[in-house]
């Protein structure tokens, strides 16, 4: 049996981003859960920790959005 | 690549009418030449390039040009959004020594910001920064910044020192981590921060262009004006959190630019 039951077409690389954006969504996830906790720990310190958790969500955004970059990069 | 591509899609295209859903993709962001000057050929986004620095420059010239101990209504708007970037980004970052560099953090913040917003502007409806050279050539200057910071405040072994060799690890993890550290600083800093910037705008242009192509496309039959108008709806929300991205972009190119700075201004241990 060589014919196939069934067939995608269009590019591997949406799969591709799919995947990719697996780590970063859970990154993100922790970065902003720990960051409401713990403005709901220490209001006074909301001003910091807004940076920094929207510094962290920058850098790991990063990695997803590399991902699709190269998905209209690669081609095929 | 036909001439009717180069018009964001296919118009005459609807739903059951044998033609697939026009997509949007690389194709909608390459413009046809609006003008010349000289040999130069302006298309859309290099118009609205030096549209937005026009703004911004006449906007600052016209609040600050002449200033008052106390300010008038348009000085105070200006007053309010340059306190925002001193205060938010500055001062959070880099503390008392970050007051120089607060010009730079505000020509960036502004100018990332207003590139970004002609996205949801009506009749320009294309944020200039999803053409990665702009972003780059941005990054490249907050590049040259932190380098130079970094060479002037630490000399040329200590700024190497700054870049590569952070300070008060055990020693066999240094091996490891210094040539990580110098790829970072040197090569991912501004490759990242030029990508992120491009890639959301990029990402979020393709976003509004298959809720309105969407909209245009599901549109004619009794069917599909239910879901033009689902659509259209998508579109309208979109456009709202699109709004909040251009600001939230244009905020972290600036935290990272300050924060980038003022690694570069820490003396060598």
């Amino acid at each position: 049996m060589s014919a196939a039951l069934a067939a995608v077409e269009g590019s591997v690389n949406t799969i591709g981003f799919g995947l990719a954006a697996i780590g970063p969504g859970v990154g993100i996830g922790i970065i902003f859960g720990n960051g409401v906790q713990a403005i709901a720990r220490q209001p006074e310190a909301t001003a910091v920790i807004r940076q920094n958790m929207l510094l962290g969500f920058a850098v790991v955004e990063a990695l997803a959005l590399m991902g699709f970059v190269l998905a209209f990069a690669l081609g095929g | 690549m036909s001439n009717d591509q180069v018009l964001a899609f296919e118009t005459d295209c609807h739903l059951f009418k044998d033609c697939g859903f026009p997509a949007p993709s690389e194709w909608s962001f390459i413009f046809e030449p609006l003008f010349t000057i000289g040999s130069f050929e302006v298309n859309k986004p290099m118009a609205l390039v030096f549209l937005s620095t026009v703004i911004i420059c006449g906007f600052f010239w016209a609040a600050f040009a002449r200033p008052k101990v106390v300010p008038g209504k348009f000085q105070l708007v200006a007053e309010v959004l340059y306190d925002f970037v001193r205060r938010g980004v500055a001062r959070e970052t880099m503390g008392k020594k970050g007051e120089p560099y607060v010009p730079l953090l505000v020509s960036l913040f502004f100018f990332v910001w207003i590139m970004n917003i002609w996205a949801i502007i009506p009749f320009a409806q294309f944020p200039a920064t999803s053409i990665i050279a702009y972003p780059a050539a941005l990054a490249l200057i907050v590049w040259c910044t932190y380098m130079y910071l970094t060479f002037r405040t630490n000399g040329l072994v200590g700024g190497i020192r700054n870049l590569c060799v952070p300070s008060g690890l055990p020693k066999g993890i240094y091996v490891i981590l210094t040539p990580i550290e110098f790829i970072s600083a040197v090569f991912i800093r501004p490759l990242t921060l030029t990508v992120r910037l491009f890639a959301n705008m990029f990402a979020g242009h393709l976003l509004l262009l298959v809720f309105i192509i969407g909209t245009w496309y599901t549109l004619g039959t009794v069917v599909g004006t239910f879901y033009s108008a689902t659509s259209l709806i998508m579109t309208l929300l979109l456009t709202v959190f699109e709004m909040f991205i251009q600001a939230l972009q244009a905020y972290v190119f600036t935290v990272l630019t300050a924060s980038y700075i003022s690694q570069a201004l820490e003396e060598a241990h």
